[in-house]
């Protein structure tokens, strides 16, 4: 009758917790990696940034659903994330841009929904005991086929998923009258970075993550950007040495997120998995060069290894512009003599606050230096 | 950037009195203000005449100055203290003015004292809309279409241009006083009109309406290094229309796209940009199209706010405290957050849990006054709740209103939702418009079978609020249909996760609320508490700041200290308010020196105690039976503390008890025998101590017969009523049987009250303490007013002034020997009347009374901590206060009146209390203490001018020796006839003028042509007249002080030749007690009575 819950489910955890809640949509079992994100706005956003592909997105903030879907906010082409566990999921939504519901959309994708769930218990244990493998089932107890998919997924570390959400095909975006023009390397792209570079006056040709250096060359960029993406920067093995001889002709390049890990891996430094990442619209950054604060957006769990003090390590010619201020880590890096820098955060945001959208106007300031 | 060195003193100016649009949210921020500061190691002086504030509690600050919040008095303490800077922004609009007006007259300057926080340019630009509108425009950001103007002729050109309804708003008043919306010609007329005469600059804003839009507010903060951070996102459930302070309102927000959302913060970082808040906080109201997202700025404020208090309850983060750091200095980066103590306070605050206010209204009191609920606020308290969901935390707040219902229940009669009958069409009409009860009539909508897109169109609130209230009213059904038999802890789990309250549920089922909890006791569904922590649990919190929820993880620490609960005092409400909740905080302070864990329960964004600062644990929950008896049995408290919180704890008392846990101090029995009358007759007859003649009557028959043995006039008031709730007086068996039809039901389980009323009788009251052996003596205050006016509405003075030394004496012992007789441990109050030679007591209450932070700023001694020590075991001899300490100064306290919010209700004062604040004023003499008590409570008493005596019968003896007195001190006298014809017999030189009915030129426009300075008016027996009503009601509405009272004529009187003899000076509350300790006497200080010729 009305008024009656949706049909249980569970979460089990690769240590053996286990979550209990209602499953709406596809039964399962689905396994992934488990993050939690503290974006209290732009879950479809989130849901569809291809850097989640592949993990199942615990959302912090309780009330989820309530403005419905869209089709002007998807970062990408369709949901990427495995599963999503929320507190509770809106039954009905109100928003005047809403073309329909969350949970309908979702299930276009297969992804399912658990909810009714103690997220911030889950949250808490992902916190304390480091981010893990999950899977989602029907019912209130693991069956045998759930427990052996977990048992088969694969862990993060060593995991290339950049090859699998970038684009097979180059294909541009943004005003072909601009007078700039980029190559994006797509590891994984959210279209609100293209969007920008538009805003910017800039267009991209947005390439697989495999593209080779002479390909690049080929399209007579005026710079390179290189994309966030999913999975760990060091799996994408290919990426440094493209990286690396674009540098040596003095191209202007740009990294967010897996962009700028690769750039670190690139000039000599490493990347290590952190506990359970930085996922959220409210992580303070301090801008070294200027002492300012940066309420950024992010969503990553490897990072550059390095320190303020420290620099990068093992990588001499980069320098560290950015810190975070929760805890440290790097979050901006920049060559000490070519026009290259990334960025840890997502400046472009989508969701989150607009406090970095600046580097955008900073690689274009790159790109105009280049050309003269 | 580290602290400002360049300053060294830094003068803080407070909100004043309690007010409606100005609450005890500025005693919350004030003192986190005052303690930031110190820490910093900075010299703080403090101004505010609000006496009921811990803010104001001489160890807050290095001088406290408890004077009048005006540009006269703050610039004398600026002149005295010649402070570096001056920190305007904590204490309201109040403070926001006077900063203006010393900036503006020079007097900052004059004196080497700099604004910080704000300066004088942002203040202007954010109060004024013209400027504001313009600011606007240079960020590209739109304000409602609107237009100042400072004429009738010019604000009907204006409204004939952008149409119907209309939003009209006067320039620097708080809370929007005087404004409104108007729907045709006639409101607009009467509101424009309204609006300019109390606007300090006569100009009003009248304005397009966005009437329906949606409503958003933002609480930004930003530091000298141009770092800026969003605090909170708040929406209203109230569309655009209904004052934000009035809506219910829901943290973060619900509805919208992170897109919209950060349209919005990129506004908010523009806009405190603009108007250039340097180092500070602001907050910034925004309305949305629903149609189309269309973002409109309503308008900024500059300062600490209602709305900064909640978000900083809502998120952990405390506004007030922070920016009192950035004002002198500090970046965001370089403050740690207070809650987490790892991460810096350079973050925006992130909620996995979802926050619910409710506001609180007193229309009851109020009962002329119009009931829809307009852009002027007329709420007088808030709750709040915090629940895993929208759904758990709307019930959870609607429960901690403490109005009797549960949570989100319609009332039993219609008339209580504010229905005249149970049609659709009355129900349709009552949806469109704005109450205190639409929320419930929504309820009733959706069981008669709206759907929830009629009332989204009716009421212009959002769908998605009113399916989550849908999806409860079908959780009720789904669970009332449940058999018995499958009934299992999943149901009950899931009905608790929507906020379901045990009574609720025992309604479902046709059980008792015993019965309901022992179900879900048995099922073993209890609830868990979680912390509020900034960060949605993403780094480990050390703050126990906490609610409850069905979720599946308690995180509340478990210690094994000895533990005392202190039970809070709910939302704030006429005759309820901030002297509870620092009585509380006093207690909790003093037990927390004491070793104790001290755990606070409560409910009220607004307060001190629900600051996570204050004490070792708060729990933010609902002050009901089943909320607080779940954290007792978790808690496992030494006690429970429940005299110090008014009436909200005590009327938990019993149930407690009941159900085992140990009440401290006072015994439960001692207070129930102090509410029985009956049983507190007996103790009065033992002891020998004179009461009123009275009876107790439960049927109207035998309250007639009662008050025919006794003799008219009598008061008449239903037992167990806090702050004169339904209490008259009244003259005869008519009236007496009129009001059992008005105003009361009588039944044996609702005795009523009737006691001979004492015409004419000094009033005083005794505050005392008492460790169950010994009682020492608080203080006597003796009420200005005589009796008949409800103590809290009476000013009163301290030590008395009137009253024989003797009969004060008598007071004293009455006191003690009840006390003792009671077994009191902790506070008393005692009322006792004097008349003809003979004292009687009026009542006693056993526990904190509203006087108690009177009367600790005016002797020194914080009555309530010294009470929770008592509580606790502790003697007097142990505490150290053994004697009663006299002042060798007097203390005054005047109410403050919400009349001008409720411009249809008479502003008489009677036994009904209906003030919302009280101010202090402390001199050597009475005269000038009134005074400041006067100045303090804006009733600015005239230096010359004309006074207006319109007096009853029997007033008019004692009315011609005042107006000799008047007379005396220069003053030209008005009089209608019947008084004018008296005074010129005892040969009191006065001019006529015409009643109302008798033509023109009448009273009424003497006073509309500012004619008079000063009306003296007291009620005509019975019933006050239609004429006197008008007579007031000009005097409120021009700002022409007024008096009911021929005492307190003459206490102004006093004041006035006060003035004459010298004008008043300033000192702070330290050395006010200084004399005390230096062992002045009594009386000692005033050199001459007064500057009155011969």
């Amino acid at each position: 009758m009305a008024g009656s819950p949706p049909p249980e489910g569970f979460l089990l955890l690769e240590d053996g917790t286990l979550f209990l809640g209602r499953l709406v949509g596809n039964a399962g079992p689905t396994v992934a990696e488990v993050v939690f994100t503290t974006n209290m706005t732009g879950y479809q956003e989130v849901f569809s940034d291809p850097s989640y592909n592949a993990q199942i997105v615990v959302m912090t903030a309780p009330m989820i659903g309530n403005y419905g879907i869209n089709a002007d906010d998807p970062e990408s082409a369709r949901p990427q994330v495995a599963g999503v566990v929320v507190r509770e999921l809106s039954r009905t939504h109100s928003n005047w841009r809403a073309t329909g519901s969350l949970d309908q959309w979702l299930a276009e994708s297969n992804v399912p929904v658990l909810t009714e769930v103690d997220t911030r218990r889950l949250a808490r244990h992902l916190r304390s005991r480091g981010v893990m493998r999950g899977v989602i089932g029907a019912g209130t107890t693991p069956t045998a086929e759930a427990l052996a998919a977990l048992g088969g997924c694969p862990s993060m570390v060593g995991l290339d998923l950049a090859s699998v959400v970038s684009t097979r095909e180059p294909y541009a975006w943004g005003n072909a009258q601009h007078p700039f023009h980029i190559v994006a390397y797509d590891f994984g792209i959210k279209r609100n970075i293209l969007r920008l570079f538009d805003a910017h006056g800039v267009r991209a040709t947005v390439v697989p993550s495999n593209t080779s250096a002479d390909e690049v060359l080929a399209l007579r960029p005026d710079g390179v950007f290189l994309s966030n993406g999913p999975g760990d920067p060091e799996a994408v093995a290919y990426a440094p040495s493209a990286i690396r001889a674009l540098a040596a002709k003095g191209v202007p390049m740009f990294g967010i997120c897996l962009g700028h890990q690769l750039l670190g891996l690139s000039f000599g430094g490493h990347t290590t998995k952190m506990p359970f990442g930085h996922r959220g619209g409210n992580q303070p950054v301090k801008e070294l060069s200027t002492g300012k604060v940066l309420i950024t957006s992010q969503n990553h769990g490897f990072a550059v290894a390095g320190s303020e003090t420290g620099g990068i390590d093992g990588a001499p010619d980069l320098e560290v512009t950015h810190v975070n201020l929760n805890d440290g880590t790097v979050e901006g890096l920049r060559h000490r003599s070519l026009p290259i820098f990334g960025v840890q955060y997502h400046p472009e945001a989508a969701p989150g606050p607009h406090d970095a959208i600046p580097h955008f106007s900073e690689f274009l300031d790159a790109l105009k230096s280049a050309r003269v | 950037m580290p602290k400002r060195t360049d300053l060294h003193r830094i003068l803080v100016i407070g909100s004043g009195p309690i007010v409606i649009g100005q609450a005890a949210e500025f005693d919350y921020s004030g003192t986190q203000a005052l303690k930031a500061l110190r820490e910093e190691g900075y010299e703080v002086v403090l101004v505010n005449s609000n006496p009921a504030t811990i803010m104001t509690d001489p160890e807050f600050a290095d001088r406290t100055y408890i004077e009048p919040v005006t540009p006269e008095f703050v610039e004398k303490v600026i002149a005295k203290e010649r402070p570096d800077a001056v920190l305007p922004t904590m204490g309201g609009q109040t403070a926001l003015n006077v900063a203006l007006a010393l900036a503006d007259a020079g007097v900052l300057e004059r004196y080497g004292a700099q604004l910080i926080g704000a300066n004088a340019r942002a203040i202007r630009v954010a109060e004024d809309r013209k400027l504001f509108a313009d600011a606007m425009a240079r960020i590209g950001l739109q304000c409602p279409q609107g237009r100042t103007v400072t004429t009738f002729e010019e604000a009907l050109a204006t409204v004939e241009e952008f149409g119907y309804p209309s939003i009209i708003r006067p320039s620097f008043t708080l809370g929007g006083t005087g404004g409104g919306v108007a729907y045709n010609r006639e409101e607009f007329e009467q509101i424009v009109r309204r609006g300019l005469d109390l606007s300090p600059v006569h100009s009003v804003l009248v304005e397009r309406s966005l009437l329906g839009w949606k409503e958003y507010e933002l609480e930004v903060m930003r530091d000298c290094a141009d770092n800026v951070v969003i605090v909170c996102s708040i929406e209203n459930f109230d569309p655009m229309g209904v004052h934000t302070g009035d809506s219910i309102t829901v943290a973060p927000a619900m509805t919208l796209t992170d897109r919209e959302y950060q349209l919005m913060r990129d506004a908010a970082v523009a806009i405190i940009r603009e108007i250039g808040v340097d180092a500070g906080g602001c907050n910034i109201q925004f309305a949305v199209n629903p149609e189309n997202g269309e973002l409109i700025v309503i308008e900024m404020n500059p300062r600490v706010s209602r709305s900064s208090a909640l978000a900083s309850k809502a998120t952990g983060f405390p506004i007030a405290r922070i920016g009192a750091k950035l004002a002198v200095g500090y970046t965001l980066d370089e403050i740690p957050n207070d809650i987490t103590k790892t991460t810096p306070a350079s973050f925006e605050p992130v909620l996995d849990y979802v926050v619910v206010k409710c506001p609180r209204f007193a229309f009851e009191k109020f009962v002329a006054a119009d009931p829809v609920l307009t852009t002027q606020m007329k709420s007088v308290g808030e709750s709040m709740a915090i629940g895993r969901t929208f759904k758990e935390a709307f019930q959870k707040a609607l429960r901690a209103l403490e109005t009797g219902r549960p949570g989100w229940e319609t009332a039993e009669r219609l008339i209580d939702d504010r229905l005249s009958d149970d049609s659709l069409e009355t129900l349709r009409r009552a949806l469109r418009m704005p109450t205190p009860e639409r929320v419930f009539q929504l309820k009733r909508a959706m069981r008669a079978g709206l759907s929830v897109s009629e009332i989204a169109a009716l009421s212009g609130i959002d769908p998605w609020f009113l399916d989550q209230l849908a999806e409860l009213l079908e959780a009720e059904r789904w669970y009332a249909a449940l058999p018995d038999a499958e009934l299992t802890d999943v149901h009950v789990r899931r009905m608790k996760r929507f906020g379901f309250s045990d009574r609720q549920l025992a309604a479902l089922r046709g059980e008792t609320e015993t019965q309901a909890r022992a179900r879900r006791y048995a099922l073993g569904v209890r609830p868990v508490y979680r912390m509020v922590d900034t960060c949605a649990g993403e780094f480990p919190s050390a703050t126990p700041y906490l609610y409850s929820c069905y979720d599946e993880e308690d995180e509340a620490p478990r210690t094994d200290r000895r533990k005392v609960v202190i039970l809070g005092s709910g939302p704030n409400r006429i005759g309820q308010g901030v002297e509870f909740d620092y009585c509380c905080v006093r207690a909790v302070l003093a037990l927390r020196e004491q070793g104790y864990e001290t755990i606070m329960i409560n409910s009220n964004p607004e307060t001190v105690s629900t600051d996570f600062d204050i004490s070792d644990k708060l729990y933010f929950e609902p002050l009901t039976f089943e909320d607080v008896l779940e954290i007792v049995e978790r808690e496992q408290p030494e006690g429970v503390i429940v005299q110090l919180g008014g009436q909200t704890p005590l009327k938990l008392t019993r149930a407690l008890e009941a159900a085992g846990v140990k009440i401290l101090g006072t015994s439960p029995d001692a207070i129930d025998i102090a509410e029985d009358r009956r049983r507190f007759e007996q103790i009065a007859r033992e002891l020998g101590i004179a009461q009123p003649p009275n009876g107790t009557a439960t049927s109207v028959e035998e309250a007639v017969e009662i008050a025919n043995r006794i003799g008219y006039p009598v008061l008449v008031r239903p037992s167990y009523v806090l702050g004169g709730r339904a209490m008259e007086i009244v003259y005869d068996d008519a009236s007496l049987r009129d009001y059992f039809d008005r105003a009361v039901r009588v039944s044996e389980e609702r005795p009523v009250l009737v006691d001979c009323f004492l015409e004419d009788a000094f009033e005083a009251d005794v505050d005392a303490l008492s460790d169950g052996t010994d009682v020492v003596i608080g203080a006597v205050m003796e009420h200005i007013e005589e009796a008949g006016i409800h103590s809290g509405d009476s000013a009163c003075v301290l030590p008395p002034y009137l009253i024989p030394p003797a009969a004060v004496e008598q007071m004293k012992a009455h006191a003690i020997a009840m006390a003792k007789a009671l077994g009191v441990v902790g506070l008393m109050n005692a009322q006792f009347a004097y008349k003809d030679g003979v004292v009687y007591v009026i009542e006693v209450n056993p526990r904190a009374s509203r006087t108690v932070p009177f009367v600790s700023k005016a002797i020194g001694v914080p009555l309530a901590s010294v009470a929770a020590r008592l509580m606790l075991g502790e003697t007097l001899a142990e505490v150290g206060f053994t004697q009663e300490i006299v002042p060798p100064y007097v203390s005054v306290k005047e109410a403050v009146f919400p009349f001008n919010k409720f411009r249809e209700a008479d502003p008489v004062l009677g036994p009904e209390m209906r003030s919302t604040g009280e101010v202090m004023g402390i001199d050597e003499d009475f005269g000038t203490a009134f005074l400041k008590s006067q100045l303090a409570a804006d009733n600015v008493l005239p230096r010359e001018g004309a006074v207006f005596l319109s007096v009853n019968d029997s007033d008019k003896p004692a009315a011609a020796v005042l107006a000799a007195r008047l007379h005396a001190l220069g003053f030209k006298l008005y009089a209608t006839a019947g008084t004018a014809a008296f005074l010129e017999g005892q040969g009191v030189p006065v001019t006529r003028v015409l009643k109302v009915n008798e033509g023109r030129p009448h009273a009424v426009d003497l006073i509309l042509n500012g004619e008079v300075q000063l009306l003296v008016n007291t009620p005509l027996g019975k019933h006050a007249q239609q004429d006197d009503e008008r007579l007031r009601k000009a005097a409120l509405g021009n700002r022409v002080p007024y008096t009911t009272t021929l005492s307190a004529a003459n206490a102004a009187c006093d004041a006035i030749a006060a003035r004459r003899w010298r004008e008043p000076g300033v000192r702070s509350l330290q050395e006010w007690h200084a004399l005390i300790h230096a062992g002045a006497a009594p009386g000692t200080l005033a050199a001459t009575e007064s500057g009155e010729p011969a």
